[in-house]
């Protein structure tokens, strides 16, 4: 009887001891996407392969002219934008940037930032980026500004 | 003969055919025009069936003016700082004399996109590249900044970055780095969307009209029509570079 208090003692205090253990451990908090629901690919693979689809793109966009947005780097930093209290995009610099999340956690060093943009882009007025030389093109635009700043 | 299709899954048999092939190419005309006012798919790849080229009427370009380096500026976010050494300029305002009459005239000169580009041959690392679309480009993901590709450039269209590029003057139509070669791209995020170049924008806005983007395959394009009409020169033509870049009155 006292062997079995024991050892049920033991495992109470096994579990609290890792339980505890469990809670300390730095989890990496992954900022939820702001765009879409879903991911071009599930969770999973893009945990492990989110790079080989990156890369193979930026081959495909730079050497033969395919600008699809599926795998677009463009589309994952629209999409998996973190804002800050201003309600400005976080840039690579921020701890709380998507991509710092995992890789600060895991020590891993992205390079991508010294040339791209880690910010979504903002919309400018003088360079007429999209079909916003029409009237209606504009007026459009317009409401998508208002819209986002609101 | 006539069959688009034909044509294109037989490059070597039309080549060979010789006058009979350039029969076919003046029946299509129509065909490929529409090709051409349309913006290419996104999924699709770029072909050799289209070559871009631009045709620059020095005629027609004004002394002083430099509505098409500030475009370029403005559209890829470059940053003059420290003069004409160190600055980026993938596109520049060249003033010329002719000392035997004394005639001026300012042409912009940029990158002229050749069809076998020196850049592209001395590249050791493979990031100058041609694309099949003729628009000649750096891959700054295996661009090293050895520069050996500035020093065989005839034109001096290439510049190199040597200061890390702020966050907030990042370009997400170019991104550029420290320790890349760049030069224009014939603005090649614009034309792959069936979009007209910044610096061609920004001249026929400011009236002049002095540069004409086309696709010199298409002999129906306005500029291969002002080229069949009027003479044009090559800069350089001597290195048998074939440059896509044309200008008249020179």
């Amino acid at each position: 009887m006292k062997y079995a208090q024991f050892l049920l003692a033991c495992i109470t205090v096994a579990l609290l001891g890792s339980a505890t253990a469990f809670a300390a451990a730095p989890v990496p908090h992954i900022p939820e996407p702001e765009g879409a629901e879903k991911c071009v690919e599930p969770e999973d693979v893009m945990r492990r392969q989110h790079f080989e689809f990156i890369k193979h793109q930026r081959d495909e966009t730079m050497r033969r002219g395919i600008r699809t947005s599926k795998y677009s780097f463009k589309e994952c930093i629209n999409c998996h934008v973190v804002k800050d209290e201003a309600g400005r995009a976080v840039s690579i610099e921020d701890d709380r940037h998507f991509c710092n999340a995992c890789h600060s956690y895991a020590a891993v060093t992205v390079d991508c930032f010294q040339c791209h943009k880690s910010t979504p882009a903002e919309p400018k007025m003088g360079s007429l980026e999209q079909p916003e030389r029409s009237l209606a093109g504009l007026i459009e635009r317009l409401e998508t500004v208002s819209g986002a700043r609101r | 003969m006539s069959d688009p299709k034909k044509e294109t899954m037989d490059q070597g048999r039309r080549r060979f055919l010789g006058a009979g092939a350039a029969a076919a190419a003046t029946i299509a005309p129509g065909v490929t025009l529409m090709q051409v006012a349309s913006a290419k798919p996104d999924d699709q790849p770029v072909s050799d069936k289209n070559r871009w080229g631009l045709l620059i009427d020095t005629t027609k370009c004004a002394s002083g003016c430099d509505a098409c380096v500030q475009a370029c500026n403005e559209e890829f976010n470059l940053q003059p700082q420290h003069g004409p050494r160190t600055d980026p300029h993938w596109i520049r305002k060249v003033e010329v004399r002719d000392t035997a009459t004394g005639r001026t005239f300012s042409l912009p000169m940029m990158c002229q996109h050749c069809e076998n580009p020196p850049c592209a041959d001395v590249c050791p690392t493979g990031a100058s590249f041609r694309r099949d679309d003729g628009i000649v480009l750096v891959d700054r993901h295996i661009c090293i900044g050895c520069r050996y590709c500035m020093m065989a450039c005839p034109y001096k269209a290439r510049s190199f970055v040597h200061e890390e590029i702020p966050e907030e003057d990042k370009n997400v139509n170019a991104p550029r780095g420290k320790g890349c070669v760049e030069a224009c791209t014939l603005c090649v995020h614009r034309v792959d969307k069936g979009r007209q170049p910044a610096c061609v924008e920004a001249c026929n806005g400011d009236g002049h009209k002095a540069m004409i983007f086309g696709d010199l395959k298409d002999p129906g394009s306005e500029i291969s029509r002002e080229l069949k009409k009027y003479p044009s020169t090559q800069i350089r033509a001597d290195l048998r570079l074939n440059p896509g870049v044309f200008y008249k009155g020179i």
